[in-house]
């Protein structure tokens, strides 16, 4: 097998005195379609949030694609990352934020065109082009003009991910985009995710308490706890031949509420 | 006769109309007054802020005692330390450049505050969506961030231009000739407080409608493209 896209490697991640990655190993494939499910406070989000260097590490070492994400290597030693070297590596990765977090003073358009312009260094002309073809692919071609707050939630977070999307990543993480919607709007912002799972190519890593949905277009569900991964294995595995007691109480939890 | 300007006693309405000129004179001065100070509070605060936000204690300690002592203390006090103690130091300032300069120190512990709150007020999220697309950090700064904290800064800061307008007077104490020292000089002259009191009166209440309206129309135009300020 080649070089996995994103490892970990005995990642240790505190806040103070909480541990909240502990030692986490964990590898994902190119291409591979990875949903992360498990407890609150589990550790879900620092992992999304340590790949797209929100939050630093405080052990351990972090690879995409075989390159350390907070490191520089230098005389054969680890030393840390300057900002440089997180730009770029910044680059190969989007994100789609449970509470959307699109720039509220800018139209739908210039929310996916800002970025590239500054980052990518493409003319306006291409980017906005390439914009209007995201939205067109999330359905929103007729709502470039808006400014976030006219837009439903659902069409704000499929605008969130187009934009994650503009950047061209290699990978694509989603904190559980669809947690801050309305139940009924939930569908369409699955509906995209789902079609862009369908790119051999795109590495997605997907915290989601939509058990059914992850079923549907992961490859590998990992099952979070602690700060570890408790288990994983297929979805088929996982959801219908959970190991692991934790995962059986957490599961049985979850898929019957009451 | 004042600035040689005489006064008509002859009648009330005479005597009103004759130092009229001479309060509007007044007048000048504290609009002048007013905007220097506004200027110096301005620029003050913004550095107090950036101080305030250094990343070590070392500066932004300072900062904060600094803005807290400004806060704590009032704004005679400051005029009479600026007034009295800087030529000690070589410093001599005519009393105007004084009294604007104490007007500009005081509010910038007001202004330096609206800063940091209007900055702060901006979501989390929005600095972490802007490093999730990899913007440079300036131009988050500009284009992100301070496009979402004016419209909360700017009718605050409109406020304290209210302020400082209503605290000129105490520049009267160093002999600044601004409106109210002006009309208590007529009255001393004339033994007639109530009228230059009164109009003195009048015109500070015309000035501050103004400028609170001023501000207010500001406020509803300055442009929010969908922000919304809950
Ligand atoms: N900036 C922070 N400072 C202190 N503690 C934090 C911080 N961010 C997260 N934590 C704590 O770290 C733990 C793990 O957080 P994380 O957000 O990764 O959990 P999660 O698995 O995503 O949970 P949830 O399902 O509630 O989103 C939690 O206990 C949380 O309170
Ligand atoms: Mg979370």
């Amino acid at each position: 097998m080649s070089e996995p896209i994103i490892k970990f490697d005995k990642v240790v991640k505190r806040f103070g005195d909480l541990t909240v990655l502990d030692e986490l190993d964990f590898q994902v494939e190119q291409g591979e379609k990875v949903t992360i499910i498990g407890p609150s406070g589990s550790g879900k989000s620092t992992v999304l949030r340590v790949l797209m260097t929100l939050e630093k590490i405080n052990e351990g070492v972090v690879y995409i694609g075989g390159e350390p994400l907070w490191h520089e290597s230098r005389n054969g030693k680890l030393h840390e990352a300057s900002e440089a070297h997180l730009r770029k590596m910044r680059n190969q990765m989007g994100m789609v934020f449970q509470q959307f977090n699109l720039f509220p003073h800018m139209t739908v358009l210039r929310n996916l065109t800002e970025a590239p312009v500054r980052v990518l260094g493409m003319s306006k002309a291409d980017v906005r082009q390439r914009g209007e073809e995201l939205l067109d692919l999330v359905g929103l071609s007729d709502q470039k003009d808006k400014y976030p707050h006219q837009l439903s939630g659902g069409q704000q977070q499929r605008v969130g991910i187009a934009r994650a999307l503009a950047m061209r990543p290699r990978i694509m993480l989603f904190d559980e985009p669809t947690s801050a919607l309305d139940p009924e709007l939930v569908g369409e912002v699955l509906n995209v995710i789902r079609r862009l799972a369908k790119e051999h190519d795109l590495t997605m890593l997907l915290v989601t308490h939509e058990m059914h949905f992850a079923q549907q277009i992961s490859d590998r569900v990992c099952f979070f706890d602690k700060g570890k991964i408790k288990e994983q294995g297929t979805p088929e595995e996982l959801f219908k031949a959970p190991k692991e007691a934790r995962t059986q109480e957490f599961l049985k939890a979850v898929l019957n509420p009451d | 006769m004042f600035f040689g300007i005489e006064w008509d006693t002859s009648s009330n309405l005479a005597f009103a109309l004759s130092i009229l000129p001479i309060l509007l004179i007044g007048l000048w001065v504290t609009i002048q007054a007013t905007v220097l100070g506004f200027f110096i509070a301005l620029i003050l605060g913004l550095v107090l802020a950036t101080l305030k936000s250094a990343p070590t204690r070392l500066i932004s300690w300072p900062a904060k005692a600094i803005t807290e002592f400004i806060r704590d203390t009032p704004l005679l006090v400051q005029l009479f330390f600026l007034y009295y103690v800087l030529p000690d130091y070589g410093i001599v300032l005519p009393a105007f450049l004084t009294g604007a300069l104490a007007l500009g120190v005081q509010y910038s512990a007001y202004t330096s505050e609206v800063y940091r709150a209007g900055l702060e007020a901006v979501a989390k999220g929005q600095h972490e969506a802007a490093r999730a697309l990899n913007l440079p950090s300036p131009r988050t700064f500009t284009h992100v961030i301070l496009p979402q904290a004016i419209p909360r800064i700017i009718p605050a800061l409109g406020n304290y231009l209210v302020s400082i307008m209503k605290d000129v007077p105490v520049l009267s104490v160093v002999t600044v000739l601004e409106m109210l020292n002006v009309a208590t000089i007529i009255g001393d002259r004339t033994f007639n407080y109530l009228i230059p009191l009164s109009m003195v009166g009048g015109l500070y209440l015309i000035l501050t409608l103004l400028a609170s309206s001023g501000v207010r129309y500001i406020d509803v135009h300055l442009p929010k493209r969908g922000l919304s300020l809950k």
